[in-house]
């Protein structure tokens, strides 16, 4: 999403606009959730800071609508377009999340094998169209400018994505209209509160449950995943063990390791020290098709 | 010149590099790493001529570049948050040493508790240290000052060190248009680091900074440290000025925006107050006389400006993004200090403390403050400190601690 929020604020800019972008991470760490957003305007821009009401919301894992947490809804009013990268059509997102405003949804394509897709030149390309001040060549330029470090095939698949959800988009061009500004004449009390002194047993920052940890199913932010050949491995029994950052290898009484998956980040440290190399790293996505396949079976 | 797409961090690496610094000792953290990641890459490539070496902590860092910089070249590093607070010894150190280099400090709240968003309570803990302070609040500011900053810090009659401030994520992380000056218009605004005679060579060998044993000669070789950081205000609209002139864009060492006919004005530094201006421009939609003031020199602190720019005005809000624990907002302070005793000083100071570890401060929470601070100078009674904090942040807080009691019950802590 940081991507596509840079193509969509380069293509702004080359169409003459100032432009503000800028990607909001929370935890440090691949595959955690983020958004980005982009102002863009005539005049120079004062504002700064998370968008409050935005004119357009482009949501690029449909799996984040549900999540209160990813707050893609917030803020939004009838006048916001929504575009939800998605399988399931516009009408069915409508109806599912009570939108009046306009939904539109970009079918989400696998990407061949070796390359990683990035929707971020299709939902910008789609945005783009939305906007209808940005022409096609500001797009792929944008397009090329954003993604100039990627394999040269990738760069043009990227292009050819950006440019086919632009085409899409025709009939909405221009859908997206321009946010008011907040008068000062007459405004919403920002409602202050006094903060009471409160005692340290309950304002000093701590935790008091114990092994909390275990909890938070670390297991879901990982992208690799390491699976055992329990024929090769020789049951050494610590060193995978050890070296586990996240003690998610345990061995059992014969001295077969078992792999936690609920908190198995997925760093592949275990496939890194593992002497016989009994280790493989399966890409998760491939690891969790091949489960429900054994499991429908 | 070209305009572009640049994030502070961006404008911050280009800053380094159109100031031709010839070391760069460096030290990852959030969010600065971004700076050190850029100026690696460039010197990798072999695009820019400098030596880059990364120390195992930003108190060594400190140290290397304060060593560096004693030797005559040009040095830049950069930092934020802890990394500050954890080199904080040398900081202190370098700037005895008159050891002029420029670290970018990429604002971020301190710990404890932890967070990667931003305030200036980090910077707030070098303001004593002898370093100068430059705060942004654009990401053009940010190429323009380090280039600034090493014309003044290099100055002879200055010969300090200075600290350039960024906001996190606000700046460090947010593209905006800026125009990166030509390298050839920067080295002529910027020449080469002439050290002079001070300057450690190992064919003739100084002791720099030596041990003093005596309050008398120490309080003289730390009050000509603080002379030097006073100069620098008058070095500093030296450097503005021609920059203006070579370059267009005027950088002063406080900032007014509608100020001269206003009766109230919102006082504050670094990134937010952008959303100031835009709150002074619906303000003055709505009949407001309101204005902004805004120092980008805080060390050393600019005092004439101030007052001359405040002079009669009716009320000031302070606006303060840090806290110093047990007394309150620092700008404040420092404002009262500064106006204390003048004649036409302005009535009422109010203070408010927001926009902490990151948190925004809303368009209305603006109009509230000049609506308070208005009240404040008519009524003549100046308001309690205020933090900006709402009901629903509240409300959120207290849904945590609720978690925080049922977990101490469970565990039978209760
Ligand atoms: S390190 Fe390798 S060989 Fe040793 S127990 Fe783990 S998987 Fe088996
Ligand atoms: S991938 Fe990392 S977290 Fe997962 S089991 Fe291996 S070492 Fe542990």
């Amino acid at each position: 999403m940081k991507t596509a929020s840079r193509i969509l604020g380069s293509a702004f800019f080359r169409e003459g606009f100032e432009v503000q972008d800028a990607p909001r991470y929370g935890a440090e760490r691949r595959g955690a959730p983020i958004f980005a957003y982009v102002r863009a305007a005539r005049e120079p821009i004062h504002e700064r800071g998370v968008i409050t009401r935005p004119d357009l919301v482009v949501v690029a894992d449909d799996s984040l609508v549900s999540v209160a947490a990813a707050g893609v809804l917030v803020g939004a009013s009838a006048r916001t377009v929504m575009l939800i990268c998605s399988n399931d059509d516009a009408a069915v997102w409508r109806e599912r999340l009570g939108l009046d405003g306009p939904v539109f949804t970009l079918a989400c394509e696998p990407a061949p094998d070796d390359e990683v897709r990035f929707l971020g030149a299709a939902s910008a390309g789609a945005a783009s169209r939305f906007t209808g001040v940005i022409g096609r060549e500001s797009l792929e330029h944008a397009i090329r400018e954003e993604l100039q470090d990627l394999r040269p095939e990738a760069v043009e698949r990227n292009v050819g994505e950006g440019l086919t959800a632009f085409d899409e988009m025709e009939a909405h061009a221009g859908c997206l209209s321009e946010g008011t500004i907040r008068s000062a004449e007459a405004y919403e009390d920002p409602n202050w509160v006094e903060l009471p002194f409160e005692g340290v047993e309950i304002s000093a920052p701590d935790i008091h449950g114990a092994a909390t940890s275990v909890q938070v199913r670390t297991g879901l932010w990982r992208t690799m995943r390491p699976v055992i050949d329990y024929d090769r491995c020789n049951r050494c029994s610590w060193i995978c063990t050890t070296f586990c950052p996240d003690s998610a290898i345990h061995a059992d009484a014969d001295r077969t390791p078992r792999i936690d998956y609920d908190n198995c980040k997925g760093c592949l440290v275990c496939v890194a020290v593992c002497p016989p190399h009994a280790i493989a790293a399966v890409p998760e996505q491939v690891a969790v098709a091949a489960d429900s396949e054994e499991a429908s079976t | 010149m070209s305009r572009r797409l640049l994030t502070g961090n961006g404008a911050a690496a280009w800053g380094a590099r159109l100031s031709d610094a010839d070391y760069v000792p460096a030290f990852p953290i959030t969010p600065q790493t971004e700076i050190i990641e850029t100026i690696g890459g460039w010197i990798g490539r072999g695009e820019w001529d400098a030596r880059m070496v990364t120390l195992e902590s930003e108190h060594s860092m400190v140290a290397a570049a304060g060593a560096a910089a004693a030797t005559g070249v040009r040095v830049f590093t950069a930092t934020s948050s802890q990394g500050l607070l954890h080199a904080m010894e040398m900081v202190y150190t370098v700037a005895g040493w008159r050891a002029p280099f420029v670290m970018v400090n990429v604002s971020r709240g301190v710990s404890a508790p932890i967070t990667l968003g931003s305030d200036h309570t980090d910077v707030m803990a070098a303001r004593d240290s002898g370093f100068l302070q430059i705060h942004c609040s654009t990401c053009q500011e940010v190429v323009d000052s380090v280039l600034l900053a090493y014309r003044v810090g290099e100055d002879a009659r200055v010969r300090l060190p200075v600290l350039v401030n960024l906001d996190g994520f606000h700046l460090s992380f947010t593209r905006e248009p800026v125009e990166v000056p030509d390298i050839e218009a920067a080295r002529g605004f910027l020449p080469a680091f002439d050290p002079g005679e001070l300057r450690f060579l190992a064919s003739k060998p100084v002791s720099q900074a030596v041990a003093v044993l005596g309050g008398g000669p120490y309080s003289y070789f730390r009050y000509e440290t603080h002379l030097a950081a006073q100069n620098a205000v008058a070095v500093y609209d030296e450097a503005a000025s021609d920059f203006e002139a070579r370059f267009g864009r005027s950088h002063p060492a406080v900032e007014a925006y509608r100020s001269e006919d206003a009766d109230v004005v919102f006082y504050m530094i670094g990134s937010f107050a952008t959303k100031a201006k835009d709150a002074v421009d619906r303000l003055r939609d709505a009949g407001q006389a309101v204005g902004l003031v805004r120092p980008r020199l805080l060390r050393p602190y600019p005092v004439e400006s101030i007052r001359a720019l405040l002079a009669g005005k009716r009320g000031v809000a302070v606006i303060d993004q840090n806290l110093s624990l047990g007394k309150g907002g620092v700008l404040h302070a420092e404002l009262a200090s500064a106006l204390y005793g003048c004649p036409d000083a302005p009535r009422t100071l109010a203070s408010f403390v927001g926009g902490l570890g990151g948190r925004e401060i809303a368009a209305e929470e603006f109009y509230e403050m000049a609506r308070v601070t208005r009240e404040a100078a008519e009524s003549g009674r100046t308001p309690e400190p205020r933090l900006l904090y709402t009901e629903d942040e509240l409300r959120e807080l207290r849904k945590l601690q609720g978690i925080a009691v049922a977990e101490r019950h469970d565990t039978g802590a209760e």
